[in-house]
C-alpha cells in the first residue's frame, strides 16, 4: 500500500482526537537537528471544521483488538486498515515538518494484538524520530491504558505530552460501551504519568542531565453526548482531573456517530451537541484562569449549561448582588468575575488605573469589550451613562447578544425567548433539545 | 515644545535614519509635523530638512531609549517602527517625547492615547508574527527551503529567531513580497534581512510535489464533515493568508516559487 493511502486511512482514524495543542514547552533546535518548541503552542492551519491542526495527527494502526461502540475503528467495523512502518512514520514527519506544515507528531494506536505490544511499536517510532532523525520537535504520545507501566514510562523519556483518554464520564457508561476498557486501567497509567512528571522535575532541579519525562505534561479526552451524563456530572469530574491527576488540558468531543449500535444514539436523527461542547470549554476556562469552582458554575438543580447565556454570564446573572464591580477599585478577582472582562482586560484595567481615574471611555480604548461588561460594571461609582435596565432586561440583552454568534440558528428558534404570541419563557426552563444541538 | 518650529524630515527610511531624525530634532528644538522617505514625492507645507543618516547620532539615540524609556518603551519604539501604522514615524516621536520628559513609567499609561496607539499595533505586528510562524509554508529545492509571505507589517525580523530555532540554522530564504525583502540564513547562525528586487523559481522537485500531495490530503481528511464551519476557520485563519499555504493550492495555481539564482545582488554575506 502506498503512504499516501495509508495516510489518508490513518489519518481519518485519529480525526475524532480533539487534542492537537503544542503548548507548554520551550526548547531549541540542537546543532544539525531539527526542531524546536514554542511556550505558547502554534497552529500551522486550520481544517474546514474550524478546529486548528498544529500536529500530524494520525494511528500507528487501525488493526483493533477491541470492539469499543462509539469508536470509529472498532473490531467489528467493516473499514480499511492499515499500519505504518515506524520508518515510513519518521519519514511523513520530518518531510511535513521541514515544510512548517506542522509542529510535531501526535500518535495514537488501535490496539494492535494487546496493549503492550502496541506501546513497544509505538515507542520503536518514537526513538527512531528522536535519535536517528534528530527531531526535537513536539511529540504527544497516547498512553495506551493496559500496557505494562515500564513500556509506558519509556513512551513518556520521548514525548512531551502524554494522554490517557478517560473517554466517558462515567464507569457505567464504560462498562456499557467499552467492555474491554475500565476506569482503573484508565486511571493507574494517569496516576503513574503525575508521579513520573513529578520525579522528573524533581531530579531535573538537581541536574539538567537528568532526563525529562512528558516535559510538557498529560491531558484527556471524553466524549460528550453520547451517554446520559449532565453537565454537572462532567465539570465535577473535569475539576478532580485537574486537581488529583494535576492534567494539564481536559479535552471535550462532541460525539459524532460512527456506529448503529442499539446502545448510542441513532446516527440519522443525531446531530453532535456542538454547542454542548462549547460551553463545556468555556467553562474549562473558568475554572483554570478564573478561578472558579465546579460547584459555583452548576449545581443539582441547575444540572446542565444555560444554551442561550455563557456560563460565567449565567453565573453572573445569578449573582447580581455581586455586582456592580467597580473598575477603579476592584481586586484582579472581582474583575475576573464580570462577563467580557477577561484575564488581559484585567490585567490592562489595573495597570491603568495606576496613572489616573478610568472612564468607560478609557476602558474602551484599553480595548475592555463593554457589549457585556457594561451591565456589570461602574466607573468611579457611575455606571454607563444612559444605560438603564432592570435586571431582566439584562438578560434579554445578554441572549440577545449572544445570538449572531450562536449562527446556523432555524428562524423559529431565534424567536425562542419571546413566543409569537409575545409570552416570555424562560431561558432556564425547559429548552427545546434542537437548540442544544446546534 | 511650544516654540519648537514645525518641520518635515526627508529621511532614507531606516530605522538608523529615523533616529537620527530623533537626535536632529532635539539638536534644533524642531517638532517634526511629517517624514517622508526618500523617495517619497509628497511636498508639505512646513519647511523641510533632509536628514543624512548618522550611525553614531543614532546609537546615541538608541541607547539612551532604555534609560529614558525603559526596556518596554524600547521595544515599543524598536518594534513600532516594523508595524504598518499610518505616520508611524510620527506616533513614535510622540512616545519618545512623551519617555524622555517622564520617565519609563509613562510606557504603562495605557489610556495616553501616545502610548496606546503604538502598543495597539505593535500588538497586531506581534499577532501577525505568530500567525506567520504557523503559516509560512516552505519548499524544499534540493535542501534549501524556500516559502514567501504578503504580511501587513514587517514581520521579518519576528520570525528570524524562531526560524533560526527550528531549523537549527539550516538554509532558508523567506521572501516578503508587500516590503520587498527577504531573510536569508544559513548553518552556522548567520543571517541577513535583504532587500530583494526580482524574485523568480525553478519547477518543484518530485519530493516535493509528493510531499504537497500528501499534506493536501491528510488535510481535507482530518475535517470532520458533521462539523463543517467555515466562519470558525476563516476567524482563526483569514483568507488573506491562504494563497500561500500549500493546502489551498493546486499544482497548477501554485506560483512557482523561486530559486536562489533569481536573488541577484543579494547573496548571503
Amino acid at each position: 500500500m502506498e503512504v499516501l493511502d495509508k495516510l489518508t486511512i490513518l489519518a481519518d482514524g485519529a480525526k475524532y482526537d480533539a487534542a492537537c495543542t503544542s503548548s507548554g514547552l520551550d526548547r531549541r533546535a540542537r546543532a544539525g537537528g531539527l526542531g524546536s518548541t514554542l511556550p505558547a503552542g502554534c497552529c500551522h492551519s486550520f481544517s474546514a471544521d474550524g478546529r486548528c491542526v498544529t500536529l500530524l495527527k494520525v494511528l500507528m494502526s487501525n488493526c483493533c483488538a477491541y470492539d469499543c461502540q462509539y469508536c470509529v475503528n472498532r473490531r467489528s467495523n467493516d473499514l480499511p486498515r492499515a499500519t505504518f512502518t515506524p520508518r515510513e512514520l519518521c519519514e511523513l514527519t520530518i518531510g511535513f515538518y521541514r515544510r512548517n506544515y506542522i509542529e510535531g507528531l501526535f500518535l495514537s494506536s488501535a490496539v494492535i494484538k494487546d496493549p503492550d505490544y502496541t506501546t513497544e511499536r509505538m515507542v520503536e517510532t518514537l526513538s527512531l524520530l528522536r535519535r536517528h532523525y534528530g527531531f526535537a520537535g513536539y511529540i504527544h504520545a497516547k498512553a495506551i491504558p493496559g500496557a505494562d507501566p515500564l513500556l509506558t514510562h519509556r513512551l513518556g523519556l520521548l514525548a512531551d505530552r502524554l494522554s490517557v483518554n478517560i473517554e466517558l464520564p462515567s464507569q457505567k457508561s464504560l462498562s456499557l460501551l467499552a467492555p474491554d476498557k475500565d476506569k482503573e486501567a484508565i486511571l493507574s497509567p494517569m496516576a503513574q504519568i503525575r508521579d513520573g512528571i513529578q520525579t522528573a522535575r524533581q531530579e531535573r532541579a538537581r541536574s539538567r542531565h537528568a532526563p525529562s519525562f512528558a516535559p510538557a505534561g498529560q491531558s484527556t479526552q471524553m466524549i460528550v453526548g453520547a451517554t446520559p451524563e449532565s453537565d454537572r456530572h462532567i465539570l465535577t469530574l473535569t475539576q478532580r482531573l485537574y486537581e488529583k491527576y494535576r492534567l494539564k488540558r481536559v479535552f471535550y468531543s462532541a460525539y459524532i456517530p460512527v456506529s448503529d449500535s442499539k446502545l448510542l444514539p441513532a446516527p440519522q436523527t443525531f446531530r453532535p451537541p456542538l454547542l454542548r461542547e462549547h460551553r463545556l470549554y468555556q467553562a474549562d476556562w473558568l475554572l483554570r484562569f478564573y478561578h472558579f469552582r465546579a460547584d459555583e458554575l452548576l449545581d443539582e438543580d441547575r444540572p446542565n449549561f444555560d444554551p442561550l447565556v455563557d456560563p460565567k454570564c449565567a453565573w453572573a446573572l445569578r449573582h447580581l448582588d455581586f455586582f456592580p464591580v467597580d473598575a477603579q477599585t476592584a481586586d484582579y478577582e472581582q474583575l475576573l468575575r464580570v462577563p467580557g472582562i477577561g484575564v488581559t482586560s484585567a490585567r490592562r484595567i489595573l495597570t491603568a488605573r495606576r496613572w489616573g481615574a478610568l472612564t468607560f471611555e478609557a476602558l474602551k480604548t484599553l480595548g475592555v469589550v463593554l457589549k457585556r461588561a457594561q451591565y456589570f460594571l461602574t466607573c468611579g461609582g457611575k455606571p454607563l451613562e444612559g444605560l438603564r435596565v432592570s435586571p431582566d432586561g439584562v438578560l434579554r440583552h445578554l441572549v440577545a447578544q449572544e445570538r449572531p454568534m450562536l449562527a446556523r440558528h432555524e428562524p423559529e428558534q431565534l424567536s425562542l425567548f419571546e413566543d409569537q404570541h409575545g409570552k416570555e419563557v424562560s431561558p432556564y426552563g425547559r429548552l427545546d433539545p434542537g437548540l442544544l444541538s446546534v | 515644545m511650544a516654540d519648537w518650529t514645525q518641520v518635515s524630515y526627508r529621511y532614507d527610511g531606516s530605522f538608523a535614519g529615523f533616529l537620527t531624525c530623533v537626535y536632529e530634532s532635539y539638536a534644533h528644538r524642531e517638532a517634526p509635523a511629517c517624514f517622508l522617505g526618500s523617495q517619497d514625492e509628497r511636498l508639505s507645507l512646513w519647511p523641510e530638512r533632509t536628514v543624512a543618516t548618522h550611525p553614531a547620532r543614532a546609537r546615541q539615540v538608541y541607547r539612551s531609549l532604555a534609560a529614558k524609556l525603559g526596556r518596554t518603551g524600547r521595544q515599543l519604539v524598536v518594534y513600532g517602527f516594523l508595524t504598518c501604522l499610518p505616520e508611524r514615524e510620527l506616533h513614535l516621536w510622540a512616545l519618545l517625547r512623551l519617555g524622555y520628559q517622564e520617565g519609563p513609567t509613562a510606557m504603562e499609561r495605557l489610556t495616553d492615547s501616545r502610548v496606546w496607539t503604538v502598543r495597539k499595533a505593535v500588538g497586531q505586528l506581534q499577532g501577525e508574527a505568530h500567525l506567520f510562524k504557523g503559516f509560512v509554508r516552505f519548499s524544499d529545492y534540493e535542501g534549501l527551503l524556500i516559502g514567501e509571505i504578503s504580511p501587513k507589517n514587517r514581520v521579518l525580523p519576528l520570525l528570524r529567531p524562531h526560524f533560526c530555532a527550528r531549523y537549527a540554522g539550516a538554509p532558508l530564504v523567506l521572501h516578503d513580497r508587500t516590503h520587498h525583502e527577504a531573510l536569508f540564513t544559513r548553518s552556522g547562525g548567520k543571517w541577513a534581512i535583504l532587500p530583494v528586487e526580482d524574485f523568480q523559481t525553478g519547477p518543484p522537485g518530485a519530493e516535493e510535489l509528493a510531499f504537497r500531495q500528501m499534506w493536501r490530503r491528510f488535510y481535507d481528511t482530518v475535517a470532520i464533515e458533521s462539523r463543517y464551519n467555515p466562519r470558525c476557520r476563516m476567524t482563526h485563519m483569514p483568507k488573506r493568508f491562504w494563497g500561500d499555504m500549500t493546502e489551498f493550492q493546486t499544482e497548477e495555481s501554485a506560483p512557482s516559487l523561486p530559486s536562489a539564482e533569481g536573488n541577484k545582488g543579494t547573496r548571503l554575506s
